[in-house]
């Protein structure tokens, strides 16, 4: 009866990582879509700003997780052969490392210190 | 033994799809279509935040005739997801289960997420 064997984990990751997300994009629909359009350098201090630069990489990091599940689930309940099970799965989530990785380095090279 | 003989056809014609069925489908797709949009949606973030050419790219990727078609079908898969999304943690928690609850919400919940996505984008295109 562990954690793990219920699927619990996922399960709560899933619901933690969609709170994060729909606050963030709220905030962004709230703050941002009012002040369009905007030019080159406000548009890049809003994300240099370090909380939004935080935020912005936490907020790929919660999709990762929220997708990671999606997509884990879509794979299970369409593709029965094993082996394509495991090549898509694995596929995906480096998909989704890479992704990650690349949102990362782009926070990194704009944040304001 | 006898076994009743069960109609079991996987004929998208003939099979019915009641509107939770529908309402559900479409999280699926729409969180799927976002998922396989991210891509291209993280370059046009990088180029519009590294140079100011690249964000007069970005910005006239954007008001491209297929990139609004693009965005108004995000825009929607974002709303119907979040409401849905919604939707199923109520009924993880036993809220709304009944079938006529379930229905009403699940048709409450396509409708909604159309409604946004219009009035969306009326704000933001026209």
């Amino acid at each position: 009866m562990s954690w793990r064997a219920h699927g619990m984990r996922a399960w709560v990751l899933q619901r933690f990582s969609a709170a994060y997300i729909a606050v963030y994009v709220l905030v962004i629909l709230v703050y941002l879509v009012p002040n369009l359009p905007m030019n080159f350098l406000q548009w890049r201090e809003i994300f240099a700003a370090p909380v939004m630069n935080i935020a912005t990489l936490l907020f790929q990091i919660a999709l990762l997780a929220h997708a990671w599940v999606g997509i884990r689930d879509i794979i299970i309940d369409y593709v029965h052969p094993v082996p394509l099970r495991l090549v898509l799965m694995t596929g995906m989530s480096l998909l989704q490392i890479i992704l990650t990785v690349w949102v990362s380095m782009l926070m990194f090279s704009v944040v304001r210190l | 033994m006898t076994t009743k003989q069960r109609p079991k056809h996987l004929n998208l014609v003939k099979i019915r799809f009641p509107i939770t069925a529908i309402a559900s489908i479409l999280h699926r797709l729409s969180g799927a279509m976002m998922f396989f949009m991210t891509p291209f949606l993280i370059y046009y973030f990088a180029l519009s935040l590294q140079t100011p050419p690249g964000f007069a790219a970005a910005v006239n990727w954007i008001n491209s005739g297929l990139m609004r078609l693009v965005m108004v079908v995000l825009l929607w898969s974002l709303i119907h997801h979040l409401l849905m999304g919604i939707r199923f943690l109520l009924v993880d928690f036993d809220i709304g289960i009944e079938l006529s609850r379930a229905r009403a919400s699940a048709i409450g919940v396509t409708i909604t997420a159309l409604l946004v996505t219009l009035w969306m984008v009326k704000g933001l295109f026209v």
